[in-house]
């Protein structure tokens, strides 16, 4: 029979105190590695999606919004801007591009999105099967987006008014096309259907027309041929916001100002935002790491008082093992596994219910702003982690177990 | 088998306690009588190295205790020695039979499921292998504290009053018992008592 054996044994002879130990230290590991894990993801998905874009100009309000809703797509837009406004900013000499885009509609909570392909461009987003859209409602699909709603190249779908998946107003008379499926890029694009800005401005005129056209057919044609004829009608055209990329860094120090002062729209630069943002974030992650160690100091503390108090009860079997030949470092050594067993059940258990709750967000995320977090193998700060609560452990059962040594053989077998 | 010379011990601030001398020959049993509180205990912790040597001589099996370091007399006790105890010991946690199987994993490291098994059959234990210690009776409690003392083949078992709290029939069946057992592992006896019941089974007798 091994020692080990042994230890267990007696781990599992006492389950109260087990429980106890067990339930603390789950407590506390799975709050640290959940709490990391989120952070650490949210950190990597917003930088990730903010990177490619500089600056961010759309209607006035705040800075924060306008920044979730273009870049991130989390939030509702805050309004709309002319497309002619932001036109000169495309060729001003600071910026390396600024693209366009649109959107206020969703397929089953998924927002379509009107944009030019540069956008695709700057996510690094390939096609893995299908083309590119070229044609007003044709569409490419993020590759999430055709997992999860199962969409094929040549499917159709008709979009609703809103961004959530709600009952909301339907475009019934447009139906989109799937033309292509973009490859997993681990970025918004992947929860996104992507079409050009013209389907969004036509799904929108459209319903326009539907309410003059009970009133007034002949308007309605007139406008029509407005439409094909007279580019004045690109003055009306509207757009969600503007992305633009700097080509030099004096554009992020004047142009900013320059909009938020000068125009009626505002430039909200979205490293500042979400830096802010995970700021905030940050400080809430710091408290509740911090209650995890307290949680963990209370774990160790349990496993000290319970081992203090099941080699004292367990004197005269330790003595008993003296005389079956076993050393004081033997008998150290079966505390010390005892201990050591305990710590690292409680940090697996505790990894495992860290990554269920993470899951849990996941489909939370996943359900309300279509972003997904992933279950990733164990990581070096987690490894860390077992590391500290072993050496934790060790002190523990080191400081319970100093009785070991003073151990009078003789003496407790005689008391029995 | 046994051999101690001189042999005396000193508890702190109090007299001593001195030993008479003993010689048992491999093979041989002996008894080693007297009242309480003349340190008969004390005498068999001594022979068992439990007890550091204050003064005088032991030797077992050719080994002088004394010439040991504590790790080399921890080792040589659990080969050699089988201690069965006036109260029982056992480890809570495991059951009857892997009670057994820690006494022969250390410090050699055996798994005799045989030995085990044969033994367990003769002491009447076979039923209980697989309860936990505390749902043993008395007597059977008492009978897996002897098949303890000699599951790994001691050169000599040492006894201390296996016979206090049993009645007269009783006494003459674990008597005779320890002594078929210690035939069979070709072990050596000394029993430690102060029951005068025992006197008629040994010849060779010390008084302390």
């Amino acid at each position: 029979m091994k020692l080990g054996y042994l230890a267990f044994r007696n781990m599992v002879s006492k389950p109260l105190n087990l429980l106890l130990s067990l339930l603390l230290l789950l407590l506390s590991v799975s709050l640290v590695t959940f709490v990391l894990q989120l952070s650490q993801q949210l950190n990597g998905q917003l930088s990730k999606n903010i990177a490619p874009f500089d600056m961010v100009i759309g209607a006035k309000g705040s800075p924060l919004q306008l920044v979730l809703s273009a870049v991130l797509h989390i939030d509702a837009p805050t309004g709309n801007i002319k497309l002619k406004e932001v036109a000169a900013l495309q060729k001003h000499p600071f910026v390396q591009i600024a693209i366009p885009v649109s959107y206020g509609d969703n397929y089953k909570g998924f927002r379509i999105l009107g944009t030019e392909y540069g956008y695709l461009d700057h996510y690094d987003a390939e096609l893995s099967e299908g083309t590119h859209y070229e044609q007003p409602f044709e569409v490419v699909a993020g590759s999430n987006v055709a997992q999860r709603l199962d969409l094929q190249v040549g499917d159709s779908f008709i979009s609703s008014h809103g961004l959530a998946a709600t009952n909301g107003e339907t475009h019934d008379e447009h139906p989109f096309i799937v033309k292509g499926i973009l490859k997993p890029t681990g970025a918004v694009v992947d929860q996104l259907l992507i079409t050009n800005l013209e389907s969004i401005w036509k799904a929108h005129d459209h319903g326009e027309e539907d309410s003059h056209d009970i009133t007034n057919p002949h308007e309605e044609e007139d406008k029509h041929h407005d439409e094909t004829l007279n580019s004045e009608h690109d003055t009306k055209k509207e757009i969600t916001a503007l992305l633009v990329k700097f080509k030099s860094p004096l554009g992020m120090v004047q142009l900013p100002r320059f909009i938020n002062e000068n125009t009626s729209m505002q430039a909200a630069l979205p490293g500042f935002e979400i830096q802010r943002l995970l700021g905030l974030l940050g400080s809430g992650v710091q408290t509740i790491n911090g209650i995890a160690l307290a949680i963990l100091l209370v774990s160790a503390l349990s496993i000290f008082i319970s081992l203090l108090k099941t080699i004292r009860e367990r004197k005269q079997e330790l003595a008993l093992l003296r005389t079956y030949g076993l050393s004081t470092g033997q008998l150290l050594r079966l505390a010390l596994l005892e201990g050591l067993f305990l710590a690292f059940i409680g940090f697996v258990l505790g990894w495992f219910l860290g990554r269920l709750g993470i899951w849990g967000v996941s489909l939370y995320l996943q359900a309300s702003y279509g972003y997904a977090l992933k279950l990733k193998a164990p990581e070096l700060v987690e490894l860390f982690l077992l590391g500290l609560i072993l050496a934790l452990a060790t002190l523990a059962t080191l400081l319970a177990s100093r009785s070991i040594f003073r151990l009078n053989v003789a003496k407790t077998l005689s008391d029995g | 088998m046994v051999e101690t010379l001189n042999l005396s011990y000193t508890y702190d601030n109090s007299e001593a306690l001195v030993f008479p001398d003993i010689s048992l020959i491999p093979g041989e049993h002996m008894l080693v009588i007297g009242p309480s509180g003349v340190g008969k205990t004390t005498l068999l912790y001594l022979m068992a190295g439990l007890l550091p040597t204050l003064k005088g001589t032991i030797a077992i099996d050719g080994t002088e205790l004394n010439t040991l370091s504590r790790k080399e007399i921890d080792k040589f006790r659990g080969e050699h020695i089988g201690l069965i105890f006036q109260q029982y010991h056992f480890i809570k946690s495991l059951n009857v039979s892997d009670n057994l199987r820690l006494r022969q994993s250390f410090p050699k490291n055996t798994n005799d499921t045989k030995r085990r098994y044969e033994l367990a059959e003769r002491l009447g234990l076979t039923q209980h292998l697989e309860k936990k210690v505390n749902a043993l009776s008395h007597g059977q409690q008492q009978r897996l504290g002897i098949a303890l003392g000699l599951i790994h083949k001691p050169k000599i078992i040492f006894a201390d009053e296996p016979t206090s709290n049993l009645d007269d029939s009783n006494c003459t069946k674990v008597i005779d018992l320890l002594k078929e057992e210690a035939k069979i592992c070709k072990s050596s006896l000394l029993i430690i008592t102060h029951d005068q019941r025992v006197k008629s089974h040994f010849k060779n007798q010390v008084v302390l």
